[in-house]
């Protein structure tokens, strides 16, 4: 188990406004190019938690962190983390396809932009390489300048990964990244996510446990808020420690 | 009679009942339309747009100072009341999105937009007029302006909330600050909704004559200076209709016809953008 860990993510706690508590003091390792998954009824708190990794719930005023998610030795959760900053190292996906209304290339060159990256030379060589490497690049070369909305819900998706991949970050969120698409659609962005976690640390959420069970090397089930159990994936398919992750897993309810 | 053939009488009934009232509304609509467009040809011609107004009662002559001026108020108007009706509807919706200060603004904005233009019009006599002691083309323009304002305010906000919160997520989580959200990737995603606005307000003041009456007023000499009096087509046409002369009956259905023409153009561009944007509401 000499892994190397990305995340280190101790005593979090996290409130909603209104004092919810989401999350109860959740402890668990995000382990470095690996596919972690973190599954769960609805309401268990997995997207809740999935947004405390790059602070997106500090768009919404009232909400409040409590503990610690040290990333490289540093606590992201502290006052002082530059979220610009931060946010430009962890990428998000999220449910639904979100492309920016522009055209394909202006949006793979949007992170790329913010990072002053401005030479059309350097910017038309990134944007082809992650559109290769969201394996989109074939479908949509001839037609770089069209509206991104032209574009299928499958392929929105993957030029979102796309988007997130080009401005190279090393760690990519995925929220339930396939709820919304067909099953060849989500079978192209699974393989997708086991091909890219050679180079980049990966969470994903899902509603589908044949899809945790394929895709991730660590698997978090949570309830309630709670961290239930995390373990290696295969372990908590096969010999879950816990009675709750069993009858979650087999189905007894969920 | 039996219950199924009642309620096909009481569905013809209804259907010529809200036909008919269509057709009456109508009737006018293209009444008035057709009255401007036959009178007003009869009047076109190039001096009206080349010459200035001859003397009261002689023949000849044209309108050239109006339209200049109405374009010069109409357009320091839009200078004025479009950035400040977008910036406070971009600070409604994003800003300050779902607080208490955000909702009064809009509900004043909305009380605002039904306001009669006289008021605004005697209002800036008594700030801006009575004060400096005389007419001018600046008193008409920010009144007019201040008409345009909670009407851009409104669409914009409207229109920004349209766009989807998930595409703001999407830009801040690769790193962008909240301005460049809002600017490049928001408006973008609102703009044919906003320019739609702008273009309706912009409709909608080029027709106003009452808050000119007390602002620009009126001047028959040509100036494009906006500290002095203005000519605008709107105040010439209330002047003119109402004088004893026939040349200037004539001028004035060529000026409504004109402001008219203008108008509709606009209506159609914005309603034309309305169809192309992004979000449909």
């Amino acid at each position: 188990m000499n892994e190397l860990t990305e995340f280190e993510v101790k005593g979090l706690n996290f409130y909603y406004s209104g004092n919810v508590h989401a999350l109860k003091d959740i402890g668990l390792p995000v382990y470095k190019n690996k596919v972690t998954a973190l599954i769960g009824p609805s309401g268990c708190g997995k997207t809740t938690l999935l947004r405390c990794f790059n602070r997106m719930h500090d768009l919404y005023p009232g909400n409040k962190y409590e503990g610690e998610i040290l990333f490289k030795g540093n606590n992201i959760l502290s006052e002082d983390i530059d979220l610009i900053d931060l946010r430009s190292r962890i990428g998000m996906v999220f449910q639904k396809p979100t492309p920016f209304p522009m055209s394909i290339f202006d949006n793979i060159a949007y992170g790329l932009r913010l990072k002053g990256i401005k030479k059309i030379s350097d910017l038309s060589e990134r944007v082809e390489r992650a559109l290769n490497h969201a394996a989109l690049w074939d479908e949509v070369k001839d037609k770089l300048h069209a509206n991104a909305y032209e574009l299928s819900g499958g392929q929105q998706q993957r030029l979102v990964i796309a988007r997130a991949l080009a401005v190279e970050p090393e760690v990519l969120l995925f929220d339930e990244p396939t709820s919304a698409l067909d099953p060849i659609s989500t079978a192209k962005i699974e393989d997708l996510i086991s091909n890219l976690e050679k180079e980049v640390t990966i969470i994903i959420v899902t509603h589908n446990m044949q899809q945790a069970a394929r895709i991730s090397d660590w698997t978090g089930f949570m309830m309630l808020g709670d961290l239930i159990e995390f373990d290696r994936t295969d372990r908590i398919f096969t010999n879950p420690s816990q009675k709750l992750t069993e009858d979650y897993i087999t189905g007894r309810f969920g | 009679m039996t219950r199924e053939q009642r309620r096909k009488v009481e569905g013809f009934i209804a259907m010529t009942l809200s036909t008919l009232a269509a057709l009456t509304g109508l009737f006018w609509l293209v009444f008035i339309l057709g009255d401007v467009l036959v009178h007003g040809i009869k009047a076109m011609d190039l001096s009206l747009f080349t010459n200035d107004p001859a003397p009261a009662g002689i023949e000849g002559g044209g309108l050239r100072n109006a339209f200049v001026g109405q374009l010069m108020i109409t357009i320091c108007a839009t200078l004025i009341g479009v950035p400040i009706g977008v910036l406070g509807g971009t600070f409604l919706a994003e800003y300050a999105r779902g607080s208490k200060l955000s909702r009064i603004i809009s509900i004043l904005s909305d009380i605002m937009v039904s306001v009669p233009s006289i008021v605004i019009g005697t209002f800036i006599y008594a700030v801006l007029v009575k004060p400096l002691g005389h007419f001018s083309g600046w008193a008409g323009a920010i009144a007019l302006a201040i008409i345009m304002v909670p009407v851009v305010l409104r669409t914009t906000e409207d229109m920004l909330t349209l766009v989807p919160w998930t595409l703001r997520e999407a830009a801040f989580a690769l790193g962008a600050p909240y301005y460049k959200v809002i600017i490049q990737v928001v408006y973008r995603g609102a703009s044919a909704g906003i320019l739609t606005g702008i273009l309706l307000s912009i409709a909608r003041v080029a027709g106003e004559t009452a808050p000119l009456l007390f602002t620009s007023f009126n001047n028959s000499f040509f100036s494009v200076d906006m500290n002095r009096p203005v000519a605008s087509l709107t105040v010439t046409i209330f002047q003119y209709a109402m004088g004893p002369y026939d040349s200037w009956h004539t001028q004035a259905w060529a000026a409504s016809l004109v402001i008219t023409i203008s108008i509709l153009m606009l209506t159609v561009i914005g309603r034309l953008l309305i169809k192309g944007r992004h979000f449909k509401g």
